[in-house]
């Protein structure tokens, strides 16, 4: 009864989202208030019917429904109740259902914060929102369907695969899911603005921190993956360039260029269709990583030619989607024009290499992603693209980018002097080259490539504090403290971001330079030492889990022969699978793990073991926390928090030419005047 | 200079940069391609000598074994028409079973065995890797060709 009900209440969110989809786009085109008024409404009831149609799966799944086909092949009653809950999405089915739930959050979000916004405009961004969903809910109807029964009922389930039996897999999808639905937000403001020809600051100013908020949920979402990786996998390792990391990683490459560009728009007027543009790109590479994690196209292209309903119908729903937008874009994009002009010392030029760099980035990433996909679809035999090519591309495209960082935030807007950024900066690129030469003498030994990262992160680091310290300076009377608390909040969440990349550049450097791994066959008393730890094995214990039997390691960690933490690395058989998994013991710290992990087991109760010593591994997650910190400081900043929408267009562009002229005093940059204010 | 010539340099010197960068990602591209071969293929001596690529079939039965205590293994890779021995050091992944399918990739030496710096973990035990399934699947065709022959 109650998946037919969510069934139910999935098809009837289904018949709202069409209605979403189409009148209120159709009454902004045609001027008809009762069409336009429609959006709102129809947005909310559709989240309703979603969110009760994944209230009915998760019940079956907490409830042990075996009846339910995907609750039979991802649950067991074994499964403690949190993982029962988690496994509602643990299935390809389930997570679909996810996706359209938080594409109607967002809508509802976007529908509830936009009052500021003319109404038209919002019928249009709601509309295509609507759009996006109907897609994703006929897919699910049509070739996923959650609910399908299985008569008769199975006694038991499958279980959920050990793997996602763990609470960074509870986190990740969810996250994950909200950055990539979230660019469809940024994406329905692109297009909304194509459509209306309409496209100014205030636009980018509208679809900033949507945008901006996506983006912070995909850095949390990646990392959580990245971490999950490093644990759980046992390898130690936090990035493999998978096809299935890859895939949400272009999204975000393409989403930092968006937010980089958006900024531009807002404040300058400039590169708008360039922006758009982007807009498009970020979210049709979050359908492709959809279709490319979702389709089995990963897994074998033989299975998917053979199965082939699931993954036709995303490949022409992503080929529809890119394809309209692609051609609306060719067609309006003149209308929307450009925008304003600037010099090639400039920052808007900085930041246009930055989003070069970027989408070349992406590119490549595409390319060794689906090369070998195409490869083999075509025929042609069998091939793979492994972590040295990543590598390899990488560096050089990113070093230039992270030199501009520096660089970008001290130019002027429009046109910068060269020499007078020089003299600026040339201190801080002093420091950093020094503190860089000589910082990897202190650890085991000199290494270019260590200088080369170090420097790349101490030259943010240092730029970011005359930066700092030079807006102080310009920034009025006062002590130190109201001259501080006088910044914008997006100020320093910019700062926050950048200080994310410094130290997860310091966290990948030194990873990279300086870690130690040891497989070592260890015998009852034996003992391994790496970088100046001891690992001493005491032996095995069997302990029993709720729905698996474990082996137990007991180790001692030693540093000059004083016990200083004991670690319990396990080996898990799960009862209903018979999957054996590898459960690594940590001793997390700020300057270094310990990672030990158990491989298999030799005769005389002898064990192979695989030990690390990782320094500074937990400075790359700490980096991604600051990049999504320095994202949610900027989403928050209270320029987005107070409507506009009482105030009439004077009064708007009035807001605009003072609040730019505050900005003028502040960062010491010649007058600004917006182009609509010129207009006026 | 004027707008215009501006305008055409700022293009042609980021269509020059595009094109460099473009040339250097299909150089590193190109030479970090990673070729399959099967275990028929190896046996043909359709494979590089001296250069990295994976193999790719079944764990043969019985065929795993332990070089002393040390974390050494050897073991045969077969697509059921020929086995070729793999030698690997470290340790082997969870799903590593006798009978299942499995990936290596590593470099064959002059004496005609497998030395792998990887053996890939794959995350679902009934799931074949893609590389090993297309394995037994060639050569259950290559012997089906030879019957009718």
């Amino acid at each position: 009864m109650i998946p037919e009900l969510g069934n139910f209440a999935l098809i009837l969110a289904m018949l709202l989202a069409l209605i979403q989809g189409t009148l209120p786009i159709i009454g902004a085109a045609r001027g008809i208030p009762s069409w336009i008024a429609l959006a709102r409404p129809a947005v909310q009831g559709q989240f309703v019917f979603i969110a009760i149609s994944f209230g009915c799966l998760a019940y079956s799944f907490v409830s042990n429904d075996f009846s339910v086909h995907n609750v039979a092949s991802h649950s067991n009653s074994e499964l403690p109740l949190h993982f029962r809950f988690a496994a509602t999405w643990g299935s390809h089915e389930g997570s679909l259902l996810l996706w359209v739930l938080l594409l109607a959050g967002w809508s509802v979000a976007v529908s509830v914060f936009s009052r500021q916004l003319p109404d038209d405009m919002v019928a249009r961004v709601l509309g295509v929102l609507g759009l996006v969903s109907v897609g994703f809910l006929l897919f699910l109807l049509f070739t996923s369907n959650p609910f399908d029964r299985l008569l008769p009922a199975a006694l038991d389930g499958n279980d959920l695969n050990p793997l996602l039996q763990d609470p960074g897999m509870v986190l990740h999808p969810p996250m994950l899911y909200m950055g990539y639905v979230g660019f469809s937000v940024a994406f329905a403001f692109a297009i909304a603005a194509l459509l209306s020809g309409q496209l100014d600051a205030a636009w980018a100013r509208w679809s900033r921190p949507w945008t901006t908020a996506a983006w912070v949920f995909l850095t949390t979402g990646i990392m959580i993956g990245s971490w999950w990786a490093y644990y759980e996998l046992g390898w130690g390792g936090w990035w493999f360039w998978d096809a299935v990391e890859n895939a949400s990683f272009m999204p975000w490459l393409v989403g930092t260029a968006l937010i980089h560009s958006l900024a531009v728009t807002e404040k300058r007027g400039s590169f708008k269709s360039w922006t758009v543009l982007l807009a498009i790109v970020a979210f049709s590479l979050s359908l492709l990583g959809t279709f490319l994690v979702r389709s089995g196209v990963l897994t074998s292209v033989h299975a998917f030619a053979t199965d082939p309903a699931r993954g036709i119908f995303i490949l022409v729903y992503l080929v529809a989607i890119v394809g309209f937008s692609l051609i609306l874009f060719a067609w309006r994009a003149p209308k929307v024009g450009l925008g304003g002009n600037f010099q090639l010392i400039s920052r808007e030029s900085m930041l246009l290499v930055n989003n070069v760099l970027l989408l070349v980035a992406a590119g490549s990433v595409m390319l060794g992603t689906l090369y070998p996909l195409l490869v083999d679809a075509l025929g042609l035999g069998k091939i793979s693209v492994g972590p040295p090519y990543f590598e390899a591309v990488f560096v050089p495209l990113m070093a230039p980018a992270i030199f501009l960082i520096g660089l970008g935030p001290i130019a002027r807007w429009k046109q910068a002097s060269l020499p007078s950024m020089v003299i600026r900066l040339r201190w801080a690129f002093g420091v950093s080259l020094i503190s860089a030469l000589i910082m990897p003498f202190f650890m085991s030994e000199w290494k270019p490539l260590v200088s080369f990262g170090l420097l790349l992160a101490f030259w943010i680091i240092a730029s970011i504090f005359v930066n700092i310290k030079h807006r102080l300076q310009n920034s009025g009377e006062g002590g130190l403290l109201t001259k501080l608390s006088r910044q914008s909040r997006s100020y320093y969440g910019m700062h926050c971001a950048h200080l994310g990349i410094a130290v997860f550049v310091i966290g990948v450097t030194l990873v990279n330079g300086y870690e130690t791994e040891k497989d070592v066959r260890m015998e009852i008393g034996n003992t391994v030492s790496i970088s100046g730890y001891t690992f001493r094995f005491n032996g095995i214990s069997n302990i029993p889990g709720p729905n698996y039997k474990a082996v137990q390691g007991d180790i001692d960690v030693l540093k000059d022969d004083k016990l200083i933490q004991k670690l319990y690395p396990e080996k898990r058989t799960y009862n209903a699978s018979g999957m054996v998994m590898t459960e690594a013991a940590i001793d997390a710290g700020l300057f270094r793990d310990l990672y030990i992990a158990l491989g298999e087991p030799l005769d005389n109760n002898a064990w192979v073991v695989r030990v690390y010593h990782k320094p500074f591994v937990d400075w790359i997650w700490l980096g991604c926390i600051l990049m999504a910190l320095g994202g949610i400081l900027a989403v928050t900043d209270r320029r987005y928090r107070y409507g506009i929408r009482k105030k009439d267009k004077t009064e708007i562009t009035s807001e605009i030419l003072t609040k730019s002229n505050t900005d003028i005093k502040s960062r010491d940059i010649e007058p600004v005047i917006l182009p609509e204010v010129r207009k006026v | 200079m004027k707008p215009r010539h501006k305008k055409i340099a700022i293009i042609a010197s980021s269509v020059t940069a595009l094109t460099i960068a473009a040339i250097l990602v299909l150089n590193v591209f190109q030479s970090n391609l990673v070729f399959f071969f099967s275990p028929s293929q190896i046996a043909a001596n359709e494979a590089p000598i001296g250069k990295s690529f994976r193999i790719g079939g079944i764990v043969e039965e019985g065929s795993l074994t332990r070089q002393g205590s040390s974390t050494t293994v050897s073991f045969a890779v077969t697509d059921t028409a020929e086995a070729i021995q793999v030698v690997y050091t470290g340790i082997l992944p969870d799903l590593f079973k006798e009978g299942k399918g499995v990936v290596a990739q590593g470099k064959i030496a002059d004496d005609g065995i497998f030395y792998a710096d990887e053996v890939l973990a794959k995350h679902d035990e009934n799931y074949m890797p893609p590389e090993a399934a297309s394995a037994l699947e060639q050569a259950a065709k290559a012997q089906k060709t030879s019957l009718t022959q």
